[in-house]
């Protein structure tokens, strides 16, 4: 049995979620700052820009909204349960937190297009 | 005739592959063919392999009506308390595999050190303090009181660690106390008959306290008397901040 069925469950996955969105964050936030780096050479921002156009990247920025809103949402969430007296609805919260991401990156997709 | 007899009586549906871990902590698996019978739990396929197959099986039970806590095992991937898991419900394909407790050293077989698991309920200030030391008077206690309940909610822990096995944190972070030694914190810090209570919350305001949780939550799904060691220990991190806020740790 190497799998650990213990930990098939909302608030592990949850929790997971979380960790893996924000360690998926901390990898892109140097990308994101090389970029605006650019900013200070006007023709390779465009350049950049231009590029990001292309749907592919789109679509990779749907996902990095996806990771954004998961971590955001699923952020509140632990604010939530560490601060407020102890609710039942933990599975109701956690449905709600990817509820609103999922429609924060479908909103986004829809947006971007 | 007793029900005793019965099942001795019962005829098997079935025949289960049983795997359990033999040795210490670099042991292995070893398989058995068990008779499947109606209403059979995994502490009597246990028993069963210890008196008709290898008597030198070590494994520990007490009770065998799920009060004592002793008898927690690992089965197929999941801790459980034996004694009240029915085989019909956790077997996969007729198979069963039985290890000892995770997060706890393994003396031998099925047999883990509870030591460790005890200590960090000392370390947590898992004891009681009383107020009139000496006393003979019974402290009168309102059940309905909101700390009593909070106490009540969280009081029924057998001991078992099943949590502690469940719990990613407590594999991840030795010195971390665990939902059962914060559980029992909990209690204490909404007893009011307690006398200590910010001695409770300053032991369990430290690294390796409560706020190490990650609310994975795996301790409240596996524990089989349905407490919510997460609530209680998010109960902690809520009174810890307000008495730090407050200056009073």
């Amino acid at each position: 049995m190497s799998y650990m069925p213990a930990r098939n469950h909302a608030a592990y996955w949850a929790f997971a979620a979380h960790r893996l969105s924000g360690l998926a964050l901390a990898v892109f936030l140097p990308l994101h700052l090389y970029v605006l780096s650019m900013a200070i050479n006007q023709a390779a921002l465009n350049g950049f820009l231009d590029w990001a156009e292309n749907p592919l990247v789109k679509l990779a920025e749907t996902g990095l909204i996806m990771l954004l809103a998961v971590h955001l949402t699923g952020g509140l969430r632990l604010l939530a349960l560490e601060f407020l007296p102890w609710s039942e609805a933990q599975k109701t919260r956690i449905a709600l937190a990817f509820g609103l991401a999922l429609a924060a990156g479908l909103l986004f997709f829809v947006l971007a297009w | 005739m007793t029900s005793n007899r019965d099942a001795a009586d019962a005829k098997p549906i079935g025949e289960l592959q049983v795997s359990i871990w033999r040795g210490g902590d670099d042991g292995e698996l070893q398989t058995f063919t068990v008779p499947h019978y109606e209403s059979q739990t995994v502490l009597d396929v246990v028993t069963w392999v210890q008196h008709k197959l290898d008597p030198g099986l070590s494994y520990r039970f007490s009770c065998r009506v799920g009060m004592c806590g002793t008898c927690a095992m690992t089965v197929n991937g999941r801790p459980r308390w034996t004694c009240r898991t029915h085989v019909s419900r956790v077997a996969s394909h007729g198979a069963l595999e039985i290890r000892p407790l995770r997060n706890l050293p393994v003396i031998k077989d099925l047999v883990v050190d509870m030591a460790p698991f005890f200590d960090k309920w000392r370390d947590g200030r898992g004891y009681f303090t009383p107020s009139q030391a000496g006393s003979l008077t019974v402290a009168p206690v309102d059940g309905n009181s909101p700390a009593r309940k909070l106490a009540s909610a969280a009081i029924e822990c057998i001991g078992c660690a099943v949590c502690h096995a469940a719990c990613d944190v407590v594999a991840w972070q030795p010195d971390y106390l665990g939902p059962a030694a914060l559980n029992r914190a909990w209690t204490l810090v909404n007893d009011e008959r307690d006398n200590d209570r910010s001695g409770h919350l300053a032991a369990v305001a430290v690294a390796g306290g409560c706020h190490g949780c990650h609310s994975t939550g795996s301790c409240a799904s596996h524990c089989p008397n349905s407490l919510n060691p997460t609530a209680s220990i998010a109960g902690l991190k809520r009174e810890v901040t307000k008495a730090m806020l407050k200056g009073e740790l």
